[in-house]
């Protein structure tokens, strides 16, 4: 009994000694499980952010081209006069990702800069190239799970949730576009 | 453990009673799958397909242990590297078309095995841990069909790859993250091919790991039988060996006869043309269909078509696909039925082949495109599907008056007097059911 005692005030000096291991341990398992974990995230060459030219002296009013960044299909489109009168009359409140003609086509009026990635699981849309289905709305399909677009790579039926996301580029030139 | 009557390992010669004494090795396979381990004596044949299932995940790891030899994990020599397998490797072409046939196959035996699980009741006390292991082999298995699909390197290799990963974008917040985490980069490329083929290696010891562990749970109580009523005497059991290996022989044989029939005759009837063509990160095919074994889920990730409670069509699509198989995780207590096999359940039998059909269904409209009428028959089965296990189940387990059940399998399975006769101690008609 005595040295039950006389051990009582140790147990919160043992405890301590418990938790003080358990935390270095664990701090040093996570630290140590980590270079694991992130060699898996994109590598420098991978990261590096390249950017792409693009020349758009051939692309006339009505025609789209399909072109690649940071290994992700790009499409540049030129609207007709027709198809941007179109989009102005859609009521942006009714749409499912609200954004204006004057959002999707920031750096110049009638040029359309959008990654060809359906927001929906990544599928390549049609409607940039020649003779490919548009859709119901007249600008892009997903065939894989039947997202449709409308000219300027809005969302207007179908489970994407968003509109065709637009990369950051600029007009070097008249002819000439640098995405990235 | 085993039932008190089960035979006992006596090592005769010197060598195996000196083995026995260092390394029980012996011991533990006759006790596992030898004489040692008693089985209820009315197994039916739909009881042979999990022993199929172990057969099928062997012949993946050896043929594909056989085909790491010659593939290469490169975006640049991947899909030749194939093709040398199928032209130039002697026998290559069988050895890939093995293994090819043999995922199919393996999924087919599992799906059976598991529907047998839901007819009898498999999954109810005392083996809710025997179940739950068998949902998690089935996730592993589906990653790893999943990601030796995109080795190949054909168009629906990598657009599979594209599909599958971008699930994971759907995750608020964090998505995004975890999608370039899970592929290396900002769409699949080499670093996708080269972790997909290192994991697509791996995974199989580690289902083989788990099979060990649920073959560990199931030989505690011992495996369900057609009536569903627990073992109570000797009466009830034979010895695995030799008779439910002769039985399982017997249906391997089988499984044998249909498996190189298929990978002879009809080696790419369950694959898709378009996975002979070489990847193309620029244009995706008219029409992605993931593998036949995963069209019922991917079925029920198209049903989301708008969005419901803030949460996007794309979110609701992912949780319910994935909540569409852990729910099974669930099943042992959302079936509160004291009754197990559905021989006995009249009310829970008819729900049963409902639910056959409701998958059979989704199966179907997810190897359709995205368009009506498959897009809202989808939604429909998927509907279903769910409610079968969220409302359906505990309410039949609720209100079904089950049919008598047998006093024991011996009964059930020779009649009354003769249950009594095998019964008896000097019972010696046990080895003669036939009589």
């Amino acid at each position: 009994m005595a040295d039950a005692q006389t051990a009582q005030p140790d147990i919160p000096r043992r405890d301590f000694l418990y938790i003080a291991t358990g935390a270095f341990g664990a701090v040093g398992t996570a630290a140590a499980l980590w270079p694991f974990i992130n060699q898996m995230n994109p590598a420098a060459n991978v990261r590096a952010l390249a950017k792409t030219e693009v020349d758009v002296s051939a692309i006339e009013e009505g025609m789209a081209i399909k072109t690649i960044w940071q290994s992700k299909p790009v499409f540049v489109k030129r609207l007709t006069a027709a198809e941007i009168a179109e989009a102005e009359k859609v009521d942006v409140a009714t749409l499912r990702d609200k954004q204006t003609v004057a959002e999707r086509m920031p750096v110049k009026r009638g040029w359309l800069v959008n990654l060809g990635v359906c927001t929906h699981l990544g599928c390549v849309p049609l409607g940039a190239g020649q003779g490919e289905p548009k859709g119901d709305y007249g600008g892009f399909f997903c065939p894989c799970h039947g997202s449709h677009y409308d000219p300027l790579g809005r969302i207007r039926r179908g489970p994407a949730p968003l509109n065709l996301e637009i990369p950051p580029y600029t007009f070097k030139s008249d002819t000439v576009i640098e995405i990235g | 453990m085993s039932f008190p009557w089960a035979e006992q390992y006596e090592p005769k010669s010197p060598f195996m009673k000196w083995l026995d004494s260092r390394l029980p090795l012996p011991r533990l396979v006759f006790n596992a799958v030898g004489p040692g381990y008693p089985v209820p004596r009315n197994l039916n044949f739909f009881y042979n397909f999990g022993v199929l299932a172990g057969f099928a995940l062997l012949v993946q790891i050896i043929t594909g242990i056989v085909l790491a030899m010659h593939y290469s994990a490169h975006i640049d020599t991947a899909f030749a590297s194939i093709e040398h397998i199928m032209r130039d490797v002697n026998q290559g072409w069988l050895i890939r078309y093995l293994h090819m046939n043999g995922a199919s196959f393996f999924f087919i035996v599992v799906y059976v095995h598991i529907f047998r699980g839901l007819y009898y009741g498999s999954y109810k006390a005392p083996r809710e841990i025997v179940w739950m292991l068998g949902v998690v082999i089935l996730l592993l298995m589906m990653a790893t069909a999943f990601m030796g699909y995109v080795l190949p390197w054909g168009q629906m290799s990598f657009w599979g790859a594209q599909v599958i990963t971008s699930l994971f974008s759907a995750i608020p917040l964090v998505g995004e993250p975890i999608r370039q985490w899970l592929v290396g980069g900002f769409a699949p490329d080499n670093a996708t091919i080269t972790r997909f083929f290192s994991l697509h290696y791996v995974l199989p010891f580690v289902i083989l790991g788990v099979v060990i562990l649920k073959v560990w749970a199931l030989h505690i109580p011992g495996s369900t039988n057609p009536t569903g009523i627990d073992v109570k005497g000797p009466q009830d059991t034979l010895p695995f060996h030799p008779y439910f290996t002769a039985k399982d022989f017997f249906t391997l044989t089988l499984y044998l006869i249909a498996f190189v029939a298929v990978s002879f005759f009809i080696p790419n009837a369950l694959g898709h043309p378009d996975n002979y063509i070489p990847a193309n990160p620029l244009s995706t095919p008219e029409h992605i269909v993931p593998e036949w074994y995963l069209l019922p889920f991917y079925a029920i990730l198209r049903a989301f078509t708008v969005d419901l409670l803030f949460v996007p069509a794309k979110l609701w699509g992912v949780i319910a696909m994935f909540a569409s198989i852990l729910l099974l995780l669930f099943l042992p207590w959302l079936d509160t039925s004291r009754v197990r096999s559905a021989n006995y359940r009249p009310v829970y039998r008819i729900f049963f082949w409902l639910l056959v059909v409701d998958v059979l269904v989704l199966g179907y409209v997810g190897a359709m495109p995205a368009e009506e009428p498959y897009v809202r028959i989808g939604q429909l089965a998927t509907m279903y599907y769910f409610a079968h296990f969220l409302i359906i189940l505990p309410i039949v387990s609720a209100v079904e008056k089950p049919l008598p059940l047998p006093n024991s399998i011996a009964e059930a399975v020779l009649g009354k007097s003769a249950a009594q006769v095998a019964a008896a101690p000097s019972g010696g008609v046990v080895a003669q059911p036939a009589e």
